[in-house]
């Protein structure tokens, strides 16, 4: 009896055979018949109440005893975050958006058990006004190449066994069985994939590196430090198929003979952290981590560390220093950290997205991989489009798709009718590209040559009424913030550019500022000690390059050309306009609009403090800014 | 017979010995020959007249941490077809190097660490030397009144030679100071008043005080920083 418990307890997979009955077991119990209804459940639909929507689910499924018939699972980002929260209907996909609570018992009675669909919760393309039933005909998922966030909807999380019958550790299995390390190697530095970190640094010369240094200890260590505002790829990797991840981590710690690994991810992110470790355990618990992996004799252990929110520690030497307990500084990078680097040990540092990458290079082959993106740069990139855009979301696209397809075909253009004027790419130490710049090809190089980076994936659109200014003196101030303070160049110089900025934003800016800035940008360039601040000065330069004449308004002619300054701007009210509703009176927090009722109302400009109310809820445009 | 400067002025012939555990490599044009093991900074230290670095982070009694980014260097390893910017103080000396610590972009660099540093601690000598050398006369940013330059001098030596670590470098960014434990700035028995970190400042910040033990420099948050605080304060208020 005893024994027999044990065994079923006991769910370890002894060999590579085990993991492929296994697969075949769930794939049989599989009953093709039953619906799928999948919840997102990513931290965007939760945001939007996705949270709410699976509770509902599951009562109702309870409730009317449905167990048999449909399979329901709450799953990891679907990436259309603008329409949250996203239901989709298997087999056939029905995608549904803005789901509520609500329209559960309504999806249930009339999509699954009689197979109508909902019009009222479709997507409707604004372009041809035409309702969407299926996720495969919404532009925003047509025009992408979703090779590691398509899984992300198929599959819960919490659970390794959807992921296995997804094909899960398979790569993992051929690695072990039909490869050597020096194989492994050799196919992903032919698949031509960089590091997605933001570096761009071939991975397989990494690899081979970490792999021939000297030391019989080695680390294995995943980036999932994630700081970048508005960026999200790595938390949705992490969210939705954490396993794929795993997988990466396993398959490169056997290429260069690691035992141990570390993943180093944000606290911020609590969802991420969680199903991470699920995943781990589950892993541990079926023999796919631990000892004698797969009966490969191969060891390795995965170990979450949770960051303390520095963004320098995304930085691979802070990191590594965040890791050892010490302060989160960089530190000088002259010898790598494939020979030198954690405990002064050989490691194997790569970001998420590029540990994803991996099981698929194994699976598919570098021949396959390869095939996919530009000369330079193979593959795809995920990117976070967020900020002035329709479909903001995750997207997944080949590299070499121009900014204009992504910007208008997948992202679906800019709300309001308002006009494009520039996209942020990069993260914060990235640069601004205007509008004659958008046919550019995104890749590592192409995005450098412009003055920005592919970094992190994050992707920020701003309309007309955004101020180049301001944005630039955004980012500076958060760069500033987020400097270590080690070198006096990133520390002394942010310093001043954000004092400088400032300053211009305020109408007291000078003309020589243009060219001190520009000064300031030249000494980080070179004399930073780390790539945050080697980079940091890219949103003033490539401001100060394609929108310097905004600079040019604020600082001569004292205004703000796209009425965001406030010490730069006023509000007036327009007599013919205003009716005297008195609304904008009753938004003033300043008690700065007076006026009888039905007659025009007047801004005391002496109280007025810019705040906008006013401007925000005229529904007969009587406000003006100028 | 190779021609190998041994400082500014004096120059040795020899043979090449190569089973001799030496680096031999170029600076500013001129031969020289260190013993291997060294960092660029290190090997060309005492020989005078040979390059020009000035350093302010640099101390041979504790390890190389290249904060101050004035021994920054232009370094080509592939016989001068691409040269690279480096800290001297951190990168190693290598056979075959060609090294220039003079060139006009790296005094444009030192120029602008000098003009960061002088607005940042106005009234301290070594840095006003360092400006007159070169030349650099009124900062163009708005002037602090800070005297530590944050070199962290004080704290490696009383981690790496004291062992002690009763101060460390907190905070961050222009925030950063030095501070003892739990953000004193009051030295607790953890200090044995070796007065070593007021010994290595090179900026005079750290003093000892009456009760032998030092007093630590305050960091003074500039005007304009304070200001944008105070207004940010205002707002969400």
């Amino acid at each position: 009896m005893v024994e027999q418990v044990r065994k079923l307890l006991d769910r370890k997979l002894k060999n590579v055979q085990e993991l492929e009955q296994f697969r075949q077991t769930i794939l049989k119990d599989k009953d093709a018949s039953r619906m799928t209804v999948s919840v997102c459940g990513g931290t965007g639909c939760r945001a939007s109440g996705a949270e709410d929507v699976v509770d509902a689910f599951s009562e109702e499924i309870e409730k009317q005893e449905l167990q048999v018939k449909i399979e329901f699972k709450e799953t990891g980002c679907h990436g259309f975050c603008e329409r949250g929260p996203v239901v989709v209907i298997g087999p056939k996909k029905i995608f549904y958006q803005h789901v509520k609570p609500e329209d559960v018992p309504e999806i249930i009675s009339e999509t699954i058990l009689n197979g109508r669909v909902i019009p009222r919760l479709l997507y409707n393309d604004p372009a041809t006004g035409k309702e969407i039933t299926y996720e495969s005909d919404v532009p925003f998922y047509a025009r992408q190449t979703r090779l590691i966030l398509g899984s992300n909807g198929e599959i819960d999380p919490e659970e390794i066994s959807q992921y296995i019958a997804a094909g899960g550790y398979s790569a993992l299995t051929k690695a072990l069985t039909k490869m050597n390390p020096d194989k492994i190697i050799n196919e992903i530095t032919k698949s031509g994939l960089r590091g997605r970190g933001g570096g761009g640094f071939p991975t397989g010369r990494k690899w081979q590196s970490c792999r021939t240094a000297e030391g019989d200890i080695k680390y294995v260590i995943c980036n999932a430090d994630e700081g970048d505002p508005g960026a999200y790829p790595d938390r949705s990797i992490l969210e939705g198929n954490p396993h794929s991840v795993i997988e990466g981590m396993i398959i490169g710690a056997y290429a260069i003979g690691a035992h141990q690994g570390f993943i180093y991810v944000r606290n911020e992110y609590p969802l991420a952290v969680e199903r991470t470790r699920i995943a781990i355990d589950q892993a541990v618990d079926y023999g796919l981590l631990g000892e004698n992996i797969l009966g490969s004799g191969f060891d390795f252990r995965i170990t979450i560390n949770k960051g303390g929110g520095a963004f320098v520690c995304g930085e691979s030497s802070a990191l590594i220093a965040s890791l050892e307990g010490k302060v989160g500084e960089p530190k000088a990078k002259y010898t790598h950290m494939s020979e030198k680097g954690l405990w002064d040990k050989p490691s194997l540092l790569n970001n998420v997205k590029t540990w994803a990458n991996v099981p698929l290079i194994i699976n598919k082959g570098a021949d396959w991989y390869s095939k996919i993106g530009t000369a330079g740069s193979k593959g795809t990139m995920i990117f976070s489009l967020v900020g002035k855009i329709n479909n903001s979301g995750l997207v997944e696209v080949p590299m070499g798709i121009t900014l204009r397809e992504m910007i208008y075909d997948i992202g679906g253009g800019i709300p309001g009718g308002k006009k494009f004027k520039a996209v942020q790419t990069g993260g914060p130490s990235g640069g601004c590209i205007p509008e004659q710049l958008l046919d550019t090809p995104v890749d590592f190089d192409e995005l450098t040559k412009l003055g920005s980076m592919m970094g992190s994936g994050g992707m920020i659109i701003m309309d007309e009424d955004t101020c180049m200014v301001d944005v630039a003196r955004y980012f500076i101030d958060f760069l500033k913030g987020e400097s270590c303070g080690k070198c006096t160049p990133c520390r002394e110089g942010l310093t001043t550019l954000s004092e400088i900025l400032n300053r211009i934003t305020h109408g007291e800016g000078k003309m020589e500022d243009l060219q001190t800035m520009e000064d300031i940008g030249e000494i980080l360039n070179i004399g930073a000690l780390c790539a945050l601040g080697r980079t940091a000065t890219n949103p003033v330069l490539s401001t100060l390059k394609y929108f310097k004449d905004e600079y040019i308004a604020h600082i001569k002619d004292k205004k703000c050309p796209a009425g965001v300054c406030r010490e730069l701007i006023e509000y007036e009210i327009n007599t013919d306009k205003c009716t005297g509703c008195g609304v904008c009176a009753r938004a003033c927090s300043t008690s700065a609009i007076t006026g009888e009722k039905r007659e025009p109302h007047v801004i005391n400009k002496g109280l007025c403090i810019k705040c906008g109310a006013c401007f925000d809820v005229c529904k007969f445009d009587a406000v003006v800014k100028h | 017979m190779t021609k190998y400067w041994i400082n500014g002025d004096t120059a040795i012939e020899m043979n090449d010995a190569e089973d001799v555990n030496t680096v031999h490599f170029t600076v500013d044009d001129k031969d020289v020959l260190v013993s291997a093991g060294q960092t660029i900074y290190e090997s060309l230290r005492h020989m005078d007249g040979i390059g020009n670095i000035p350093a302010l982070c640099y101390n041979p009694a504790v390890r190389p941490y290249g904060a101050c980014r004035l021994c920054t260097v232009e370094v080509s390893e592939d016989q001068g077809k691409s040269f690279k910017f480096v800290a001297s103080c951190l990168y190693p000396a290598m056979n075959g190097q060609i090294i220039k610590t003079n060139t006009e972009k790296i005094r444009k660099l030192r120029k602008g660490i000098i003009e960061f540093l002088l607005a940042r601690c106005p009234d301290v000598k070594v840095v006003q030397d360092l400006a007159k050398e070169y030349g650099v006369e009124k900062p163009r940013f708005a002037l602090g009144e800070n005297e530590c330059i944050l070199c962290g001098l004080c704290v490696r030596i009383c981690q790496e030679n004291m062992g002690k670590s009763a101060i460390s470098l907190v905070n961050r960014g222009i925030y950063k100071e030095v501070a003892a434990p739990f953000y004193a700035y009051e030295l607790g028995s953890e200090c044995i008043g070796c007065g070593d970190c007021a010994y290595v400042c090179p900026t005079g910040a750290i003093t000892m005080g009456p009760d032998g033990k030092p007093i630590l420099p305050r960091v003074k948050i500039p005007h304009a920083e304070a200001e944008a605080m105070m207004s940010q304060e205002k707002l969400s208020s």
